[in-house]
């Protein structure tokens, strides 16, 4: 076996986070950059939310920066160490992606109430498409996910 | 004019003061020049400070919260971040003589300094002191007291310093703590700032309109998002830097 394919297993994990937070970047970025600043869907703050809602989207507000940017540090970690592996990594990007598209869908529109996607009245067509396709980015990471973990697990390499 | 020389004495002494132990030392045969770069940032850093106490941005802030916001964030996380960039104290450290230097490297081993450099007492120093100054009547009696004012732009100033230096380390750090624990902490002030900043937006401080306290929150808010960005760069590149000497190791 390669080297390069050793040192992949060997920071398999480091390849999967490193997508994931990546993934969550993006997700924010693109909340944030298109849907509040050039489209105006929604608003700086609205003044209704709780408490606790501001408190959840300063954290992740905060983390996504911190990912984003960590993330793509850690990518150059990992191919300084000749140990990245771009399928396990975008499987990450994907479940990143969509698990914060569904918990910002979720528990930050619905449950916290920070926002609403769009101030209309048929939002929930808004909240389906948003959700469906947080849930597709979610299985076709799955779906990455799982055929690398396979290749992980097929006994070729052992710590 | 003479208030404000009085102002902005402290920074002219230390931009002073930095040149010359800058040339001086590089002027020692067994020590390197030191890096232009590092008077550039220290200019920098005075020049943000001083920007914020004295001039245009200065006397706005006095009647607009929106000024006074980009005076803080010069102040609070600009100016701190560029001085602690030009390292000072590798600086003094190498510009005294062994024993002074010595002396020196002990109060920075000290427990006092052990205390106040404490990323998660630096928190609340820095982002405590915030809440204090914009959640309750604080911000509405600085502008009634002269003695308030300086003694809260002081502790702005000192806070964010000191807060800058415990999560990066640039200068040599007797008290470390690793990468994680630092980017919880960092993550925690990050989020704090930008939770301040939009209950700004919606609680206008006492004496604050409504749209000037709007614009403030959102200049809080992006402003900080920049230079926090800056900040998780220089983190992540330290923890890069250092697991690349392991791999070399290896």
């Amino acid at each position: 076996m390669s080297s390069e394919k050793l040192n992949r297993f060997k920071y398999s994990k480091r390849n999967l986070w490193s997508g994931i937070l990546l993934g969550i970047g993006i997700a924010a970025f693109l909340d944030e950059t298109i849907f509040h600043q050039l489209l105006h869907w929604h608003h700086f703050y609205d003044k209704s939310t709780t408490n606790m809602g501001l408190v959840s989207d300063g954290l992740f507000h905060a983390f996504s920066w911190f990912a984003t940017i960590g993330s793509l540090f850690l990518v150059a970690d990992l191919r300084s160490r000749s140990a990245f592996w771009l399928t396990r990594w975008i499987g990450g990007m994907l479940l990143g992606m969509g698990g914060f598209q569904l918990y910002d869908g979720t528990i930050q529109h619905k449950l916290l109430r920070i926002h609403q996607i769009r101030y209309v009245e048929d939002v929930v067509l808004y909240d389906l498409v948003w959700n469906l396709s947080a849930i597709g980015m979610l299985i076709v990471g799955l779906f990455f996910f799982i055929k690398t973990q396979r290749k992980l697990n097929s006994g070729i390499y052992h710590k | 004019m003479l208030y404000e020389l009085i102002l902005i004495s402290p920074f002219m002494c230390i931009l002073v003061l930095y040149f010359v132990a800058a040339i001086v030392s590089s002027r020692k045969e067994r020590l390197k020049k030191w890096p232009l770069y590092r008077y550039g940032l220290w200019f920098l850093g005075v020049f943000s400070a001083v920007a914020a106490l004295v001039g245009p941005v200065a006397k706005q802030a006095h009647v607009d919260f929106t000024a006074h916001m980009l005076g803080h964030l010069l102040l609070g996380m600009l100016a701190p971040l560029l001085l602690a960039l030009a390292a000072p104290m590798t600086l003094v450290l190498r510009t005294l003589s062994v024993s002074s230097a010595r002396r020196v490297s002990s109060i920075l081993k000290s427990k006092f300094v052990r205390l106040i450099s404490h990323p998660i007492f630096a928190l609340f120093l820095n982002i405590g002191g915030l809440w204090f100054l914009y959640a309750t009547d604080l911000y509405a009696a600085m502008q009634q007291s002269l003695i308030l004012h300086w003694i809260v732009h002081l502790h702005v100033f000192l806070a964010g310093y000191l807060f800058t230096v415990s999560i990066i380390y640039i200068d040599p750090t007797p008290h470390q703590y690793p990468f994680i624990y630092r980017g919880i902490v960092f993550l925690l002030a990050f989020a704090g700032h930008g939770i301040l900043s939009k209950y700004i937006y919606a609680h206008p401080p006492v004496g604050v309109t409504v749209a000037d306290a709007e614009a403030g929150g959102m200049l809080m808010y992006y402003g900080g998002d920049i230079i926090d960005a800056t900040l998780i760069c220089i983190l992540f590149y330290q923890w890069f830097r250092a697991t690349r000497s392991h791999r070399f190791a290896n």
